[in-house]
C-alpha cells in the first residue's frame, strides 16, 4: 500500500491534499483502487455544489460495484477531473496523481489537520 | 468458509479471496478482472469451479426419475454427453439450474451450484420415493476446473497428447494430464469454447499448475461473471429463482414438452413478465435491484445484474420487464441513483459471434 506522507485521509478512503489557497484536491487511496478492482465509471459533482463533510458526492464504479465517495471536508466543489470520464483506469494507476477527482474550496483549511495522516490511515486500512 | 483443494494454489497467485455461498474463492488475481476477461476471449484462461456440487443419481428408474424431476428431457441424453437442465419447484418456478452428464444408461452425474446443493439433493431425495434410484452426494469426489477460450482445445491437447477436434460441444472424454485421469466435457460458461475438467481433488493441483504453466491466465468469479453475463447466460440467485418461470426466458428450449413434476403451474401460464437483455444507451452502469421504468415513470420490471462489458465498453445488463415492455428494440428507462438512463432491449449475448 502506497500512502504519501504530504496528504491527509478519511476513514472512508478518501485523500485529501493541504489546502492551497484554501483549496485541496481529493481521491481516493491507494489502498481502495486496490479493493474496488479495474475502474469503469465515474460520475462527478457538479462544479459549485456546497458540500458538508461525509456527504456523498460522486461514485465511483468497478466491474463488479458502485462505491460512493464522501467529501472529507465541508466546501464548495470548484473543479472536477473531466479526464476521468473517457480514462476512469486512470484511479487505478494514479491513484494520487492523475487519478484526482474533484477540488474543493474548504470552509476551515484548519480542519484538514484533523483529518488522519498517513499512518493513522495505514492502520485504519489495515483493519478493514 | 470452506476451501477447494486449490485454496493454497490461488493464494500463491496473490488471488482476492471472498466468501461465495459458503465457500473461500478467489474473485480476481493481481491483473485484475478486465485482463482475465479478455484472455477468455482472445486465447485462454482457467477457473476453479470445484465449490459446484455433484450429485450421483443411478439406478434401473434414473432416466425415468430425471425426465420427470427435471425440465430437459434426461431420456435423449446420450451415454457420453451432458445437457444443461432445470430443475423445477411446484410453483411454476425453479430450485437451481444444472448439467446432467451421462456416464451409463442407468447413471447420471448432476452438477449444482454451489449453494444449492443440499437443497437439490433433498428435493431430489423427496421427488424420488416410488422411484428405483439411489442419489448419493459426490461433491467431496470431484475437483472441477474450468479451461475457456478459443486456445482452450489446442493447450488441452498439447498437455493431454490427445486429440480433441473429434470432440463435439457437450461430449466427454477422459485423458491423462500430467499422468492424472481428467474428465473433460466440451462445455462452459463463458461463450467461448472450452472444456470442464473432472479431476481426482488428490491431482487438483498438479493439473491446475500445468494448465496455468501452458498459460491459461488464472481466472476468478468476477471475471467468470462478466463473461456469463456478456453471453447472456443465466445465473441462479439473479435471472432465475423460485419465482421465475423458465418459458419466459430466452432459456425456453430447455423445458422439453412431456410429464415433468410442476408442469401445471408452469406450462400454458400467460407470464407477465419476460427476462430481457439490455444496452444502456445512456450513461451509467444497470446494477442488480435498479429498477426498470417507462418515460412517465411507471414502474416495469427490475435489474438481475448489470456491468459494463469489458470486450465492447458498453453498459449491458438483464432485467425482468412486463411482458409488453419486453420486445427487442422497445425503449425503457432504468433508474440509476434517481436519474432515468435510456436503454433498449436487446437480445444477447452482447457481442458479436
Amino acid at each position: 500500500m502506497h500512502t504519501p506522507d504530504s496528504l491527509r485521509f478519511v476513514r472512508s478512503h478518501e485523500w485529501a491534499s493541504a489546502p492551497d489557497d484554501g483549496v485541496v484536491t481529493v481521491g481516493i487511496s491507494d489502498f481502495a483502487q486496490d479493493q474496488l478492482g479495474d475502474v469503469v465509471f465515474v460520475e462527478l459533482p457538479d462544479v459549485g455544489r456546497q458540500v458538508a463533510a461525509g456527504e456523498a458526492i460522486a461514485v465511483v464504479e468497478s466491474v463488479k460495484t458502485a462505491s460512493d465517495i464522501y467529501a472529507p471536508l465541508a466546501g464548495e466543489v470548484v473543479a472536477v477531473n473531466e479526464a476521468l470520464e473517457d480514462a476512469p483506469e486512470t484511479i487505478n494507476t494514479e491513484p494520487y496523481e492523475g487519478g484526482w477527482l474533484f477540488k474543493l474550496r474548504v470552509e476551515d483549511p484548519a480542519a484538514w489537520d484533523g483529518l488522519l495522516d498517513a499512518a493513522g490511515y495505514e492502520a485504519v486500512a489495515e483493519a478493514d | 468458509m470452506q476451501r477447494t483443494p486449490l485454496y493454497q494454489a490461488h493464494e500463491a497467485l496473490g488471488a482476492r479471496i471472498v466468501d461465495f455461498a459458503g465457500w473461500a474463492m478467489p474473485i480476481q488475481y493481481p491483473s485484475g478482472i478486465n485482463h482475465e476477461h479478455l484472455a477468455v476471449r482472445q486465447d485462454v484462461g482457467v477457473f476453479d469451479v470445484s465449490h459446484m456440487g455433484e450429485l450421483r443419481v443411478r439406478g434401473a428408474d434414473a432416466t425415468a426419475f430425471l425426465r420427470w424431476s427435471t425440465l430437459n428431457d434426461a431420456g435423449k441424453l446420450r451415454v457420453g454427453r451432458g445437457q444443461y437442465s432445470m430443475l423445477p419447484n411446484d410453483q411454476g418456478g425453479l430450485v437451481d439450474d444444472l448439467y446432467l452428464y451421462r456416464d451409463a444408461d442407468d447413471d447420471f452425474l448432476v452438477v449444482a451450484n454451489a449453494g444449492n446443493v443440499d437443497v437439490v439433493d433433498g428435493h431430489l431425495r423427496r421427488l424420488s420415493e416410488g422411484f428405483d434410484v439411489v442419489i448419493e452426494d459426490e461433491s467431496e469426489r470431484w475437483a472441477l476446473i474450468a479451461i475457456q477460450g478459443p486456445g482452450a482445445a489446442l493447450l488441452l491437447e498439447r498437455l493431454s497428447s490427445s486429440d480433441l477436434a473429434a470432440v463435439r460441444k457437450n461430449q466427454t472424454v477422459d485423458v491423462h494430464i500430467g499422468g492424472c485421469p481428467v474428465r473433460l466435457a466440451r462445455t462452459g460458461y463463458t461463450g467461448e469454447d472450452g472444456f470442464e475438467a473432472f479431476i481426482a481433488p488428490a491431482d487438483a493441483v498438479a493439473v491446475w499448475d500445468l494448465v496455468v504453466e501452458a498459460g491459461a491466465a488464472p481466472c476468478g468469479l468476477g471475471a467468470r461473471d462478466t463473461l456469463r453475463l456478456e453471453a447472456g447466460f443465466p445465473l441462479y440467485g439473479h435471472e432465475l429463482g423460485p419465482d421465475t418461470n423458465p418459458l419466459a426466458t430466452p432459456f425456453a428450449w430447455v423445458v422439453k414438452d412431456k410429464p415433468f413434476f410442476g408442469r401445471e403451474a408452469m406450462w400454458g401460464v400467460e407470464p407477465d413478465k419476460r427476462l430481457v437483455g439490455l444496452r444502456l444507451d445512456g450513461r451509467g452502469i444497470a446494477r442488480q435491484g435498479y429498477e426498470v421504468i417507462d418515460e412517465r415513470g411507471t414502474p416495469l420490471g427490475e435489474v438481475t445484474s448489470g456491468t459494463l462489458s469489458p470486450l465492447t465498453r458498453e453498459a449491458i445488463a438483464m432485467a425482468w420487464v412486463r411482458s409488453n415492455h419486453a420486445e427487442p428494440g422497445s425503449v425503457l428507462q432504468v433508474l440509476i441513483r434517481g436519474q432515468a438512463v435510456r436503454s433498449t432491449v436487446v437480445v444477447p449475448p452482447f457481442y458479436g459471434r
